[in-house]
């Protein structure tokens, strides 16, 4: 009877949490949809901002946060593949693996304006890349990194043993092993927590405000030669992404409906990030279907 | 005599300071049944797991003695491990077909060890489906995923995957305990038909499968073999109480 007693109290305030935590999401959702949507307009989305005058769109914003995206997933997804299945196949299970595990870890909590910090004095500084899309993209990547890391090791390590040896006892090698056999079945885990992180970089502000730089060129989208410091393409130019512009509209700008563009701008990149979300799980449960399913 | 046996000398299997197996000598003739039986944790199966070196992927499992198959002992270092597998073949507890279609689970091995024309993989898939008793079941739907067939089925498609490799021994453990008996009796008919051409080594839980499908058995006990005779012999005139005990289940 107590046990019982017990057992409904818990239940209650378990619902509860949830339902709070439901609702507290659903209003942040709703409040930034309803300031916002009602400003999003094809010529909202494709035209360039006004520092002054009315009517200022994102566009020049929103093609450098996709294309920002694009250039830090070409860095982080081969490096961070690699070195996931080498912690998870290759790597002895001793001290140092271990601590190279803890260091992953902590790379993936640094404050992500401490990352936009020494982005600033290693790569724009030092190397010499200066406020551009290359130095944001490596700056997003020193915190993407531990993510896709944790995912492909996650994910390989999630593959039964049987399939594994099944390929093994077959004489195959264990690199074909891995590319034939493992990697086919940990794909919807890697896929789907790679757009996690790709939604977790496309709203990053802080890392960027000293890297990509807080200002884009007036951009030529008919200029497709990517040497050109017009060109939307040339990754060595600076550019302001979607997530620095609202924090730039917010706490300096002039336009006089400054306020609406932000909330536009909010509401465009909200849906993103959504749809990055969403669209990763029909993609993972999609995948998870075509593997283990009949055909 | 014909055909390609494997023998263990001294063969020891220990996790980290636990010894699993002790000092195991044995030998499995060719086109032969053997089978291993014993109480569980007696090491017969990572007896069986050593013997294509599987155990070397479990971190701190050493195994010492010598495996001879031919003139090669396979359990030195110099051995290419990879190439080795090849000639033996392993089907598991459990059925573990991969995540691709009936026809890739056949010709994965076969086309990785060099076999390109699709007309020789053709034949290749049809000749290991036919010989695993799974053709007829299947020829008309070879693109399909592999893990929608039963569980019966899916076993043995894993067997017709690992004979399509051409190998000279299979090993299995216990492959028929996860099935149903009717899928059950159409496995041991396989082996029966099987153990024609391969030396075949077989660890079972189950008395009855191992007095139908066996020629020789080999009892384990805490890691040793008690004793190893036909099976003729072990399961009607056993010459230790131990043997007697265990298959009259008086323990195990």
């Amino acid at each position: 009877m107590k046990a019982k007693t017990a057992d409904k109290i818990a239940t209650s305030i378990i619902m509860a949490v949830a339902a709070l935590i439901v609702l507290v999401l659903a209003g942040l959702l709703g409040y930034i949809l309803f300031r916002g949507v009602g400003h999003i307009s094809f010529h909202f989305l494709t035209s360039a901002p006004e520092s002054i005058r009315k009517g200022g769109g994102i566009g020049p914003q929103l093609f450098n946060s996709i294309f920002l995206l694009v250039l830090t997933m070409i860095i982080t997804i081969p490096i961070g593949l690699g070195a996931g299945i080498y912690m998870s196949e290759y790597a002895p299970m001793n001290r140092i693996t271990n601590f190279i595990r803890l260091i992953v870890e902590v790379l993936s909590s640094v404050p992500s304006i401490i990352v936009g910090l020494f982005g600033l004095l290693v790569l724009v500084n030092l190397f010499g890349f200066g406020f551009s899309l290359f130095s944001g993209a490596l700056a997003l990547t020193v915190f993407n990194l531990p993510l896709m890391v944790r995912i492909t090791e996650q994910g390989l390590k999630g593959v039964p043993r049987e399939q594994k040896e099944a390929s093994l006892a077959l004489g195959l090698s264990k690199w074909k092993t891995i590319t034939s056999v493992m990697l086919p079945i940990a794909l919807p885990v890697v896929l789907t927590g790679t757009i996690l992180a790709a939604g977790r970089v496309f709203g990053e502000a802080a890392a960027l405000l000293f890297t990509a730089g807080m200002s884009s060129p007036r951009l030529d989208f008919t200029n497709w030669n990517p040497l050109s410091p017009f060109s939307p393409l040339n990754p060595f130019r600076p550019a302001e992404t979607l997530a620095v512009h609202i924090w730039k509209i917010n706490s300096e700008g002039l336009a006089p409906d400054a306020g609406q563009i932000a909330a536009g701008a909010s509401a465009v990149l909200v849906i993103t990030v959504l749809v990055f979300n969403f669209g990763a799980r029909w993609l993972g449960r999609y995948m998870h279907r075509k593997f283990t399913a009949i055909k | 005599m014909q055909g390609i046996g494997l023998s263990a000398k001294d063969l020891s299997v220990s996790y980290g300071d636990r010894p699993a197996v002790k000092k195991v000598s044995l030998d499995f003739a060719p086109k032969q049944v053997t089978a291993l039986i014993g109480p569980s944790g007696c090491g017969k199966s990572t007896f069986l797991r050593s013997l294509n070196r599987m155990n070397d992927l479990i971190p701190n499992c050493t195994v010492t003695g010598e495996i001879w198959i031919r003139d090669q002992n396979i359990n030195s270092p110099a051995t290419d491990v990879v190439s080795l597998r090849q000639k033996i073949g392993m089907v598991w507890q459990r059925p573990n077909p991969f995540h691709k279609s009936i026809y890739e689970n056949i010709a994965f091995g076969p086309r990785y060890h060099g076999v390109k024309k699709k007309k020789e993989l053709d034949e290749i898939v049809e000749e290991s489906l036919t010989k695993a008793a799974l053709w007829e079941e299947t020829k008309d739907r070879l693109h399909n995923s592999a893990l929608a067939l039963s569980g019966g089925q899916q076993q043995r498609l894993c067997i017709a995957r690992s004979i399509a490799v051409k190998p000279d021994i299979i090993l299995m453990d216990e492959p028929a305990s996860a099935l149903d008996p009717v899928s059950t009796a159409k496995i041991e008919e396989l082996i029966s038909e099987l153990k024609r051409e391969y030396c075949i080594i077989i660890v079972t839980h189950n008395m009855h499968q191992a007095a139908r499908v066996s020629e020789k058995t080999a009892f384990f006990l805490m890691g040793e073999v008690m004793e190893y005779d036909s099976t003729n012999n072990i399961f009607t005139n056993p010459q230790r109480a131990e043997t007697s005990d265990y298959i009259t289940g008086r323990f195990g």
